[in-house]
């Protein structure tokens, strides 16, 4: 506890946000194009973050409040200023049953007091998060309104804000509340990788905590996460080639990828097992798919013979057995699958020949359900969404140019490159809702790549 | 002791002073001397010697004065010839969107590269193909390696040995005009010609 007053004078960073009604991607539909986003106001529960009590938490309670606010899965009720509503349930009468047990440990008791459920109920909240300490611990209770109870207690030991690992445990207990509130992953514990200015860097989905990952003597691209969310492949140019480096975001130590770097090799994609690193080749021949065996660095193996078109962009589905990819074998380059051993390889994302323009980029969710990907249309790019099971196409996006999709852990939110607002930066969109958010208010940010969850460090389990 | 000295001297100078005016004899020439015709001679010729050994000097410093002149003339010629075909290598070739077929009006100095690099067997050379902004950042990696590789085709169905060119792609990475128009797009989608070795001194074809 001590530790976490110290850090009240940190600067709470508040997000970009956009406005509910200019979220929407729906705007400037044209050619009875279908915008597959239907938002729907009011059908998802509300929930209430309780302002401060005590001061010390500030941050990590921003820092929740934002992440359940970006899961786009609430109606984040906010309170008027001050702690006016903050009526102790106790002077009502109407004690918390002790239903909700503390998730771990004891350390993370019941309140002394719970919140006033009638009245919260009647402003619409379904959920109330309340952040407060107990000793050294910060306890994230949840409540549940409508059974007037508390649901679950979230003992956490914070590290003090600004110290390494305080974001990650954050945004750990966000997507704890989230699966508890409504039994669904999150994707608040996540990085994203991405190029700017020719490095690659990582960034905190929330858009804090940016680090720069490549060297920084060379040109960078390509930044693929490994299944561990750990570390981070991608390729720097040398000397006329394209070397693939995996590096170690925990200790910044990188491997050359063995087979890499003679050639110019580009896009790299682990499968999602961690064994494999498939990526393209470009040689005189054309540009092809290859794999290495990346656990042991070694073993070469070519998956595509392109001959007088070329093959690109590999893009592990998440049961690791089939591969999509581009290529140019019809023309202009389209979207493509094939067995994860480059036998039956055949159209992917349908298209009309000589009317579809050029579609790249695919990378396929974490559920294993859809390929994102971007195609050129009317001569600017937007991102499409192709439904593996039926196989049809929804565009997603119609504002500027949009490309270079990436998914979340959550297979609902994607983080793409767009020019909407003038220049090229990051943005992220919930395909359930269209909300539309900038990741970064930086020019020039492109190629991003979500991590995984990032993995539990014992730092952040009490 | 001194005074003793003084008067010896004395004594001796009254002696020899009187032994000379004694006699009729007419006093004795002092010698002029005479120049000898022979050394006159060889002080002429030493003379001629020396002015002609500083002429010769001069000359020889002249000569290699001038023949320094004419290699350093030669050498920057050969600087310059060799700036010349490297500035004629360099010469970059465009090509339209998305498209990697080498364009008419290149042919010319592809013909020229062709030339010069048969006249430098030594000279090894890198293609990068580049491209514009607008197509996709990595596919485009892709479509500089086909421009790259089609200008090497060029090179090699004209003669060249293709071991002698090497080909890589910088994509839209490295664009040369930073303009978000048809002109600046024009300029970027090109193939890039650079050295690897062999070129410090480069003949013209």
């Amino acid at each position: 506890m001590r530790f976490l007053l110290l850090g009240l004078g940190l600067v709470v960073w508040v997000g970009p946000t956009v406005r509910r009604s200019d979220a929407q991607d729906t705007s400037a539909i044209d050619r009875g194009v279908r915008i597959g986003i239907v938002y729907q106001p009011g059908v998802r529960p509300g929930l209430v973050v309780l302002p401060g009590r005590p001061a010390g938490l500030d941050s990590a309670r921003a820092m929740l409040m934002r992440d359940l606010d970006y899961s786009d899965r609430f109606e984040l009720i906010t309170l008027p200023a001050g702690d006016s509503l903050r009526v102790g349930a106790a002077a009502l009468g109407t004690a918390p049953p002790a239903r909700g047990a503390p998730a771990r440990g004891r350390t993370g008791g019941a309140p002394a007091a719970g919140p006033n459920y009638p009245l919260y109920l009647a402003l619409g909240a379904d959920f109330i998060v309340d952040v407060r300490a107990a000793g050294d611990t910060a306890v994230v209770d949840l409540h549940d309104v409508a059974a007037g109870a508390l649901r679950r207690a979230f003992p956490a030991r914070l590290p003090a804000p600004g110290a390494a690992g305080f974001r990650m445990a954050v945004h750990r207990l966000a997507d704890q509340v989230l699966q508890a509130t409504l039994g669904a992953p999150g994707m608040a514990a996540t990085r994203v990788g991405f190029v700017k200015d020719g490095k690659v860097y990582v960034i905190d989905q929330d858009g804090a905590d940016m680090h720069l990952v490549s060297s920084t003597d060379r040109q960078a691209m390509s930044p693929a996460w490994a299944p561990d969310a750990r570390r981070l492949a991608y390729m720097e140019f040398w000397q006329g080639h394209g070397q693939l480096f995996v590096q170690d975001l925990g200790n910044g130590e990188r491997t050359a990828v063995a087979t890499t770097g003679r050639a110019l090799d580009f896009t790299p994609a682990f499968s999602p097992d961690g064994k494999t690193l498939a990526f393209s080749r470009a040689t005189e021949e054309g540009t092809d798919v290859y794999t290495v065996n990346a656990k042991d660095n070694c073993c070469l193996q070519r998956l595509t013979v392109g001959r007088f078109s070329d093959n690109l962009s590999p893009a592990y589905s998440p049961d690791g057995q089939r591969i999509a990819f581009v290529s140019t074998r019809s023309g202009l380059p389209q979207i493509y699958v094939m067995a994860a051993d480059g036998t039956d390889q055949q159209l992917f994302a349908p298209f009309d020949y000589g009317v579809t323009g050029a579609s790249n980029a695919p990378e396929w969710s974490p559920d294993g359900q859809s390929v994102a990907f971007h195609r050129d249309v009317a001569g600017t790019l937007q991102v499409f969404v192709l439904d593996v099971r039926t196989r049809t196409v929804r565009q997603l996006t119609s504002v500027g140019r949009n490309e270079d999709p990436t998914w979340a852990p959550d297979s609902r939110h994607l983080a793409f490159v767009s020019d909407r607002s003038g220049y090229r930066q990051l943005w992220i969109i919930d395909l359930d809702t269209g909300r539309i958010r900038p990741l970064l208010q930086q020019s020039g940010a492109r190629l991003p790549a979500w991590s995984p969850r990032l993995p539990e460090t014992a730092a952040t389990n009490p | 002791m001194k005074r003793l000295t003084l008067l010896a001297l004395a004594v001796v100078a009254g002696a020899v002073t009187a032994a000379a005016c004694g006699g009729p004899k007419p006093p004795p020439q002092a010698p002029t001397p005479q120049p000898n015709a022979d050394s006159a001679a060889a002080a002429e010729r030493a003379r001629q010697d020396s002015m002609d050994a500083a002429n010769r000097a001069a000359q020889a410093a002249e000569a290699e004065r001038a023949r320094r002149q004419q290699e350093a003339d030669a050498a920057a010629g050969a600087q310059r010839t060799t700036e010349e075909v490297r500035a004629m290598l360099a010469a970059m070739i465009h090509f339209d969107y998305d498209k990697a077929v080498l364009r008419g009006d290149d042919v010319g100095t592809l013909d020229q590269k062709v030339a010069t690099l048969q006249a430098n067997p030594n000279l090894r050379i890198r293609i990068s193909g580049h491209c514009d902004e607008r197509g996709s950042d990595e596919y485009n990696l892709a479509l500089g390696n086909r421009r790259a590789t089609a200008a090497k085709q060029y090179l090699v169905s004209h003669g060249i040995d293709a071991g002698r060119i090497e080909t890589t792609s910088y994509g839209e990475e490295r664009p040369l005009a930073q303009g978000h128009d048809e002109s600046a797009w024009a300029q970027n989608r090109r193939d890039e010609f650079e050295i690897i070795s062999g070129g410090d001194a480069l003949k013209k074809p």
